[in-house]
């Protein structure tokens, strides 16, 4: 296997007290699309920050296509970042803003404009340039950012949230475009989201982050359907957790499971249980019934078929048996 | 009803800071020496006869170095501490802010005193005497604020992250500061100089301590030359000219501290 972009080890850091990043060990593959994902103060910025340069480890290594750059000031280090507010300066253009990577690396004039030129095509602001920032979008802003960060063709692209601003229009078409930058560009581009959507749609592979260390990494697909831990479960996706007396009921076993609401059936047969909500979400119904086994679970049905269960209703429930997932071990066969 | 009546407050408020100053400005030009009110007569030659007075002329030119002496010190040292304050955890930094802002508070009087017995005992032995120099120092305690005031506004505005964005791109500290961090703080340094010229411009009492024999700035002239019935027309035409230019700088340090600084966070 070829060298990693990015290898993290026994990272920590502490602020006063604070541990926010509490051991972390990672690999990041070259030209991967990586995602950091959590809640805010799970420590997946304090990570991007310490990958970038801004924070210092309290302990550990970060080591840049294989090389330890942990002393590195951030100007001496091969990656670039696209900052959640963007922090495009104000009193320079839009490409005065895009070239300034190439200005302070001694680039000749005329060849940092064209490169500027064509990085600003490339996020489609063709003939922005002479703008000030204050005169943009948000969703403009976002792309100036994008390609003053990628203009410098660097090892690894750094993405703070850099979404989260944006309405969720706009948010859709740059995850879209986000991917298929980072597919033409082949550069490893490492995402951080509290948005789970967002990391499941566009990442190779995910690392979910709970209290200063990672949960659980793997592929999107791995990490919404083999949770390792009831964190992963429950903030990847809704989850319906089955434990204790509940959990032997429906499954026969003693353990922690889940099913997810997709996977359950309202029908004529099954667990027996009481609709206490029915939320209507356009394309989806969600129904949250209370078993009578002692467990509440959240159903999601295509609106397909008129005459959907009311509130109050009874009604039983199934699902297979492979779509019930012992947390921290594989499928229930 | 209220309205109104803060209204006249105001207006009343307004009457009492700005009527005597005009005054000053139209007995400038007033014909008459005894400032008989109305005036009838229309004269420019108290205005000829200022600026052929060479004690006049020399003092406003003291004023001026003293003036730029001062803003000088104040900027380099205002910024420093500025810096420091915003961006450095460090051990008494809310004493040392205090202490920056507080000479602006004290008395004149009493900064003028200590400076005076400061420099007796301590700088003159060793062989600087008092001049112009001590008149710039004491002008500088408290100059230094306006300048802190304002860049640490600024810093705290615009905050690190404009600062890590450049370093993230590549720049050295020393490109940082050239290219970002110093550009912005361009007009917060031009409005915090401008006020501290004109903090130093009309300073009397400090300067009254600190001035060196034959050093007059311009408040002091004019103080030394109000009661000398012959020179009072002049005493008009000079306290007209240091009106206006306190009231410019003052003036250009707000348009410059206002609207511009509003836009750079977005």
């Amino acid at each position: 296997m070829s060298t990693p972009a990015i290898r993290l080890s026994g990272l920590r850091k502490t602020f006063g007290p604070v541990e926010a990043v509490a051991g972390i060990d990672l690999e990041i593959t070259d030209g991967e699309f990586f995602s950091m994902l959590g809640p805010s103060g799970s420590g997946k910025t304090t990570v991007l920050r310490m990958i970038a340069g801004f924070d210092r480890p309290t302990a550990g290594t970060v080591a840049l296509g294989g090389r330890d750059v942990t002393r590195l000031p951030a100007y001496e280090r091969d990656v670039n970042t696209v900052f959640q507010d963007y922090a495009l300066f104000p009193h320079l253009s839009v490409i005065e803003n895009v070239e300034y990577g190439l200005k302070v690396r001694k680039v000749p004039r005329r060849e940092r404009r064209a490169r500027a030129e064509q990085a600003l095509e490339a996020v489609q602001l063709a003939g922005f340039g002479g703008r000030k920032p204050s005169a943009m979008s948000g969703g403009q802003r976002q792309r100036v950012a994008l390609a003053r960060a990628l203009v410098n063709r660097p090892k690894v692209l750094l993405l703070d949230e850099p979404l989260g601003a944006l309405d969720l229009k706009l948010r859709e078409q740059m995850q879209v475009e986000l991917k298929q930058i980072q597919r033409d560009v082949g550069i490893t581009f490492v995402f951080v989201t509290h948005d789970q959507d967002e990391a499941l749609t566009m990442s190779d592979r995910v690392a979910v982050f709970d209290a200063g260390r990672i949960a659980q990494v793997g592929t999107p697909e791995a990490v919404y359907e083999q949770p390792a831990t009831p964190f992963v479960a429950g903030f990847v996706g809704t989850s319906n957790l089955l434990t204790g007396a509940a959990a032997r009921s429906l499954t026969g076993r003693d353990g922690t499971f889940s099913v997810r609401p997709e996977k359950i059936t309202i029908g004529a047969e099954g667990a027996p249980g009481t609709v206490s909500e029915v939320i209507y979400a356009g394309p989806v119904t969600r129904f949250v019934v209370d078993l009578d086994a002692g467990a509440r679970m959240v159903v999601v049905e295509q609106n397909r078929r008129t005459g959907k269960a009311q509130r109050g209703e009874r009604v039983q429930l199934t699902w297979q048996q492979e779509h019930v997932i012992e947390i921290g071990g594989n499928r229930a066969a | 009803m209220t309205r109104w009546v803060l209204r006249a407050v105001m207006a009343l408020g307004l009457f009492f800071i700005y009527v005597p100053l005009l005054l000053v400005l139209v007995n400038s030009f007033n014909g008459d020496r005894t400032f008989g009110w109305p005036p009838h007569d229309f004269t420019t030659q108290w205005w000829s006869a200022a600026w052929r007075n060479g004690g006049a002329r020399d003092a406003l030119w003291t004023s001026v170095k003293a003036g730029l002496g001062a803003t000088a010190i104040a900027l380099v040292l205002g910024t420093m501490v500025a810096f420091a304050v915003q961006r450095f955890q460090f051990f008494g930094r809310d004493t040392v802010s205090l202490l920056v802002v507080l000479p602006i508070a004290l008395p004149g009087i009493v900064t003028g005193i200590a400076l005076d017995s400061a420099w007796r005992s301590v700088i003159a032995p060793l062989g600087i005497g008092k001049g112009l120099f001590s008149v710039i120092v004491g002008h500088a305690t408290f100059c230094v604020v306006t300048v802190y005031n304002n860049v640490l506004a600024r810093l705290r505005r615009s905050g690190v992250n404009l600062e890590e964005a450049s370093a993230d791109l590549g720049a050295s500290p020393f490109q940082t500061f050239r290219y970002i961090t110093f550009p912005m703080l361009r007009s917060a340094l031009l409005a915090g100089g401008l006020l501290a010229f004109a903090l130093s411009f009309d300073e009397i009492i400090v300067t009254t301590f600190t001035a060196g024999p034959g050093i007059q700035t311009l408040p002091i002239w004019i103080f030394n030359n109000l009661f000398r019935p012959n020179q009072a027309p002049v005493v008009n035409v000079v306290a007209a000219v240091l009106i206006v230019l306190s009231v410019l700088p003052v003036w250009l340090a707000q348009r410059l501290a206002g609207p511009e600084a509003g836009a750079s966070r977005t």
